[in-house]
């Protein structure tokens, strides 16, 4: 074994989702975490103090006194330039919207992480997907938009929580990486991110010089804000987040196809149910049904075009995820009509099992 | 001799500091936060910490702050900015962090975030102007409006039974171990002015020596939401407020 | 080979640790594992489970409806995962309490005394070592070694001297567990 394949090979850990947010965060150079405890994704924050990344890599992490807090402290940080972050559950992240919309208009950098779990109210701490609406069609108020990363694995959540840094700061637009409960809690392996240093303050300057550092000698103050009272200005200002959210729709989208190639029937899933649905599409292909799974990474910018691609040679889609039925309004948006799109959907914190997707395809499509 | 002679550097009686550009203020003749702003302008200016000195702006009349002092700023959502300044100065330690807010900023929407900053002993200032109303949406009843005080949403007066009582969130946060100063003061006399400048620029050292937070609360006047003279604004606030909100330490470690 | 386990019991049995231990086992001797709680107010009483899934392919769904081998430890888990084992798959049982006991003739059903052997013995920190060594007795998915290496992966180093109690407990279970059927 050469010295790489053995340190390659120490590298494989098995952990929590929630724990590999907090490894991948110190391991990728976060600057500040700020959080509030809630189930299912304490463990980021009890992972992080646990590990005490102040004492190696300066990073500050800080239990908050509310949601409301922790996304405003992410704003304060982010002004600066710092690479920070936030993570809550659906009732917390209900909190954090007026934040996000903040740093949207201010045009700041940070990750969110919300680990769903089951609504309206209080509902459950039981995985959920539910609060798709909410991200992907703009939570808070006014018109906005987030890169949005759907982990369906305990490495994803390692590494969308690197990647979704590199988005926020390319786009200057927090990053949204939407887990659920299941993600969240199980293990699984994981290779974990490379660590890279912290940010440097002259790196800062030079990466983002728009940031509050102080007021450097003959250049003009840097004013970190959102408001604009001047009508024509704040329009130029929409219109400037709509092109980069365009630039986001050309570059960033992203999806994993699993057997779609000869597919007559394509479910699509994103996060845990597509894990489900993946096992759902074997038990099919078992019984000889041509199925397939489509599964976006990426909420925001959705994958339309691939979807419009299968409409010439498939029979149907099916769309799954554990809640009343949101994703599926962009399925049918992307497929215009041109074939059946059908929902299968469970509430509540249930996690539909892949019998019961298996039965949703024949009798919704097949028949 | 003509005007240009007049004007030269030896006859030079005032200047205005340098940290406090030429933008017309957008608020009212009267209004206390001119004063205040030019006092924090002339602090760091003195203390040489332009290149230093990161504020955060509120939600509410002084929502602007950031367009009159050339200071790197940034602009929190209402009542929010301890939240900001926390993890500003948590990730700049070097740094002279300070917020300003309004009473509805810091005494209403924000209280949780006020109080829990100074629970925490943040190392940082925050200046808090308490006139006893919105004045920014046009004369609405704070936390801190008096008791019988009038406001566009307390016509007949401020009523105990239905509003509760001005909130007295100074002596609150004087009680709280993460403060290490905690102060009132006023800017309606030349005296009062001196007194306050005093205490700003202590809160602004305090917090590079690992004490803990400072709050200096300035009672101001407001004399638009009032509706009186300026001059009758600072008898009535001297009348009425100092009573409720009396001058003075509560705090000096 | 993929083998698709729940593990179900009170909170407090050690049924999330030792679903932990053989997860590690798996990843010990190379395999895609995963682990999945039941998580919540379970953890601090009630009944908990885990489901363990060890394959030599990429695992899909970490969720399941039907298992290979359930391992239940009190009455509403045999009650629960009875009718959930796969046609031929096995049920593994730990009888203390119980007043109904399991009736399907399709399954491989082994009972190990292992809560009433704990606590005679002065074993009950090492009771779940024993039902995973009677598991390991029915279905050899990993190699006890692995267990071992899996179990020092998993234990902070302070609780290392407790590695040989450990494989101790093992050995009992291998000799406890009992076939019904």
């Amino acid at each position: 074994m050469s010295n790489s394949q053995k340190q390659h090979k120490e590298e494989v850990r098995l952990m929590k989702g929630n724990e590999a947010i907090a490894h991948a965060a110190i391991r990728c150079g976060c600057d500040g975490y700020f959080g509030y405890p809630i189930t299912p994704q304490s463990e980021i924050l009890e992972t992080l103090v646990e590990l005490e990344p102040w004492k190696t890599t300066g990073m500050v992490v800080l239990q908050a006194e509310s949601e409301t807090a922790s996304i405003n402290m992410v704003y304060g940080a982010a002004g600066c330039g710092k690479k920070a972050m936030t993570s809550s559950s659906s009732p917390g992240v209900s909190l954090m919207q007026e934040g996000i919309s903040y740093m949207v208009g201010a045009e700041l950098p940070g990750v969110i992480v919300n680990v769903m779990r089951g609504g309206p109210g209080l509902g459950t701490i039981q995985p959920s997907q539910a609060d798709y609406f909410q991200t992907v069609k703009g939570g808070g108020h006014g018109d906005y938009k987030m890169i949005t990363l759907a982990p369906a694995s305990v490495q994803e959540m390692a590494d969308f929580t690197v990647l979704a840094f590199d988005l926020a700061f390319k786009y200057r637009n927090p990053t949204m990486v939407l887990a659920d409960g299941i993600i969240g809690q199980m293990m699984e392996k994981v290779v974990l991110p490379p660590f890279q240093p912290r940010w440097t303050e002259e790196e800062i300057r030079k990466n983002t010089p728009w940031a509050t550092l102080g007021k450097q000698k003959n250049s003009k103050p840097n004013v970190i804000t959102s408001l604009e009272l001047r009508s024509e200005e704040m329009e130029k200002i929409n219109l400037r987040l709509q092109s980069r959210y365009r630039e986001m729709e050309k570059n960033e989208v992203r999806y994993e196809e699993i057997m779609c190639e000869d597919a007559e029937y394509i479910i699509v899933a994103f996060g845990t149910t597509a894990r489900v649905s993946q096992k759902a599409v074997e038990l099919a292909r078992a019984e000889g049904i041509k199925a397939g799974l489509l599964r976006p990474i990426t909420l925001f910018p959705y994958p339309s075009e691939i979807l419009m691609s299968y409409t010439s040679r498939i029979k149907g889609i099916l769309t799954v995820e554990m809640s009343a039925g949101q994703m599926v309004e962009d399925v049918k948006l992307s497929v215009c009509g041109k074939v059946p799109v059908e929902f299968y959907g469970r509430m509540g914190g249930i996690v539909p099992s892949p019998n019961e997707v298996l039965d949703a395809l024949k009798e919704k499509l097949i028949k | 001799m003509n005007v240009t002679d007049i004007i030269n550097p030896s006859n030079l009686v005032y200047d205005k500091t340098s940290v406090m550009n030429d933008t017309p203020m957008h608020y009212c003749p009267g209004c206390s936060h001119g004063v205040v702003h030019k006092l924090i302008a002339e602090i760091i200016e003195e203390m040489d910490i332009q290149d230093k000195t990161i504020g955060i702006a509120p939600v509410g009349c002084a929502v602007f702050a950031y367009k009159y002092l050339d200071i790197d700023w940034q602009q929190a959502a209402h009542g929010r900015a301890p939240a900001l300044a926390t993890a500003i100065k948590r990730l700049l330690p070097d740094r002279y962090v300070f917020t300003y807010q309004g009473d509805g900023d810091l005494a209403a929407i924000g209280t949780a975030e006020t109080i829990h900053a100074c629970n925490r002993g943040e190392n940082i200032a925050i200046i808090f102007i308490n006139n006893g109303i919105y004045g920014m949406t046009g004369g609405q009843m704070a936390p801190t409006t008096l008791e019988g005080m009038k406001s566009s949403t307390s016509p007949h007066g401020r009523e105990i039974p239905l509003n509760g009582y001005p909130l007295n969130i100074t002596n609150l946060l004087a009680q709280m171990d993460g403060t290490c100063y905690v102060t009132r003061q006023a800017v309606h006399t030349v005296a009062s002015v001196r007194k306050c400048k005093k205490a700003i620029q202590k809160a602004f050292e305090n917090s590079m020596q690992n004490k803990g937070t400072s709050v200096v609360e300035i009672v101001s006047t407001c004399n638009s939401g009032w509706k009186m003279t300026p001059d009758e604004s600072n008898k009535w606030m001297v009348e009425n407020m100092f009573p409720e909100y009396p001058m003075g330490d509560l705090k000096n470690i | 080979m993929t083998e698709e386990i729940i593990i179900s019991g009170f909170g407090g049995q050690g049924v999330l640790s030792m679903g932990k231990i053989l997860a590690y086992s798996g990843l010990m001797q190379g395999q895609e594992v995963s682990w999945m709680p039941s998580y919540g107010p379970e953890q601090r009483g009630g009944t908990a489970n885990v489901t363990v899934i060890l394959s030599d392919e990429r695992i899909s769904s970490p969720v399941l409806n039907h298992y290979d081998t359930a391992i239940v430890l009190n009455q509403p888990s045999l009650e629960k995962f009875e009718s959930k084992v796969k046609p031929g798959g096995t049920l593994i049982y730990d009888g203390n309490g119980f007043h109904k006991f399991p009736t399907r003739k399709d399954i491989n059903i082994y009972r190990i005394d292992a809560i009433e052997y704990a606590y005679a013995n002065n074993a009950v920190k090492t009771m779940n070592m024993i039902i995973l060594g009677g598991l390991l007795k029915v279905r050899p998915i990993v190699e006890i070694e692995n267990v071992l290496k899996g179990l020092k992966k998993s234990l902070p180093e302070r609780h290392h001297h407790l590695l040989g109690k450990n494989e101790e407990a093992i050995r009992i279970g291998m000799d406890l567990i009992k076939k019904e059927n």
